[in-house]
């Protein structure tokens, strides 16, 4: 049996979305900042770190984005094989959704409409919207809007199967190196190990939408996980980059598999203000 | 060490101001960055005048989300500086005081600066919320087609930020990291 689905309410759940995670921080992410307030070694980081809780605190009370850039709105869906959209073109749909959002939600706009002429197309679309069939009659929809001061410092290193894991520690140390103080730490740390080229980089970004404090259930990507925050965090980066030892929040691991030639490791990184939400329709 | 000065104002501020200086910076302030650099550039490349006069004046590396109505400003942090570097050096050199973003400069930058002893002030990023309590107005002045791109001229009271290259070249960024490194 096909359940039938109006795309209408895709618009409005996106445009709801849009507005809640700009001005809100999921749970895990408030109360990591929070922790790290209190464990940070240096004063001025502890006083930044204050002053990020309350930055969230006025966007929540003064309904104002915790952050100017509001971000270029990244949407994952997975589709249940079991429905049938109508009323209209999903797409279409999905775009209506960014455009109500960001100009109801007195959000910024910032999108080009080509990376070359660059002229601001005024209503935040399109969205970069990656779609999956699933088993099922549900919808799951993530809105992750992604600001570029970090994912300008995000990367893909195509290492040699040799290289191991000592080589994808390095790449990650690496990437959040040369992010310093341009990805507004504490950043969160999304990597994609393996699939291909561009499959890596759609797991990095994955993985930021995992929960803060989650591991993986792979025991050595656990492991992995919690190793490169600690050697992340020895660093001296810290908040806002004027250094200290908390320079990540959390490192999510995603894996997938891959060629019998290659090791595609990305480093998707993302500022303190990662935002994410789910709704399952 | 805290200071509290008024833009705009001249080298006799901005030699007083050392790298890790807390500063809190009153009066009026111009927001710049990306497609605005762009569009100054083609204007002093064509031997035109800039749409205000720098001499002394700060850029803020920021722009903002929409204001609610009844408001002077939206979301109002900094942006990378890193992207201005190509522009920069040119505007220092003709008088720009300072400027106020997030991130690394280059060493042209940096050089330019200290021939200008002039100042580069960090803002926390990702603190638009609060910061936006510090700008009491905010006027479009040039480039409005660029939405949120425009060039603004703000009125800020005690806009907070911090030293991070001072007018001898010494850089916090670099300095304070080594204090914290343990790899």
């Amino acid at each position: 049996m096909l359940r039938e689905l109006d795309v209408s309410l895709i618009t409005s759940t996106i445009r709801d979305l849009c507005i809640k995670v700009t001005h809100e921080l999921s749970a895990d992410m408030i109360s990591a900042i929070h922790d790290a307030s209190e464990y940070e070694k240096s004063e001025l980081g502890r006083k930044i770190l204050c002053q990020l809780k309350e930055n969230l605190d006025i966007a929540k009370s003064d309904n104002i984005p915790i952050c100017q850039d509001t971000g270029m709105a990244v949407i994952f869906m997975e589709i249940g094989q079991d429905i049938h959209f109508v009323g209209g073109n999903l797409n279409d749909a999905i775009n209506e959704g960014v455009r109500k959002g960001y100009t109801e939600g007195y959000l910024r706009k910032s999108v080009v409409s080509d990376p070359l002429i660059r002229k601001n197309t005024n209503d935040n679309t399109p969205a970069i919207i990656h779609q999956s069939i699933v088993p099922g009659d549900k919808v799951k929809i993530t809105l992750a809007p992604k600001g570029f001061g970090s994912e300008n410092m995000s990367r893909v290193f195509m290492l040699k199967p040799a290289q191991g894991i000592d080589g994808v520690k390095d790449a990650v140390l690496t990437a959040v190196k040369d992010a310093g103080p341009n990805a507004c730490p504490p950043m969160v740390v999304g990597v994609g190990i393996g699939g291909d080229f561009e499959k890596c980089a759609i797991l990095a970004k994955k993985a930021l939408t995992r929960e803060v404090g989650s591991h993986s259930e792979i025991d050595y990507v656990k492991d992995l996980e919690v190793e490169l925050l600690k050697k992340i965090n020895k660093l001296g980066i810290g908040p806002a980059g004027l250094g200290g030892s908390t320079t990540a929040l959390a490192v999510n691991v995603e894996t997938f598999a891959t060629h019998i030639a290659g090791l595609p490791v990305a480093v998707n990184i993302c500022c303190h203000v990662n935002r994410h939400e789910s709704v399952i329709l | 060490m805290e200071h509290y000065i008024t833009a705009p104002f001249g080298t006799e501020i901005t030699t007083d101001l050392h790298c890790g200086d807390m500063v809190y910076i009153s009066g009026i302030i111009y927001t710049a960055r990306d497609a605005a650099h762009k569009r100054m550039k083609e204007t002093l490349d064509s031997h035109k005048d800039l749409p205000f006069d720098i001499h002394n004046n700060l850029i803020y590396y920021m722009g903002p989300s929409p204001a609610r109505p009844g408001r002077p400003i939206g979301s109002a942090g900094p942006t990378t500086a890193s992207r201005m570097d190509f522009y920069a050096p040119e505007l220092l050199d003709l008088g720009l005081v300072g400027m106020i973003g997030k991130g690394k400069r280059t060493k042209e930058v940096q050089e330019a600066i200290v021939r200008n002893k002039a100042v580069y002030f960090a803002a926390i990023g990702g603190a638009g919320a609060l910061l936006s309590k510090s700008i009491k107005s905010a006027e479009v002045i040039a480039y409005d087609d660029l939405g949120t791109e425009a060039i603004r001229k703000l009125t800020v009271e005690n806009f907070p930020c911090i030293v991070v290259i001072d007018s001898e070249g010494n850089n916090l960024y670099e300095t304070a990291i080594k204090e914290y490194c343990e790899l």
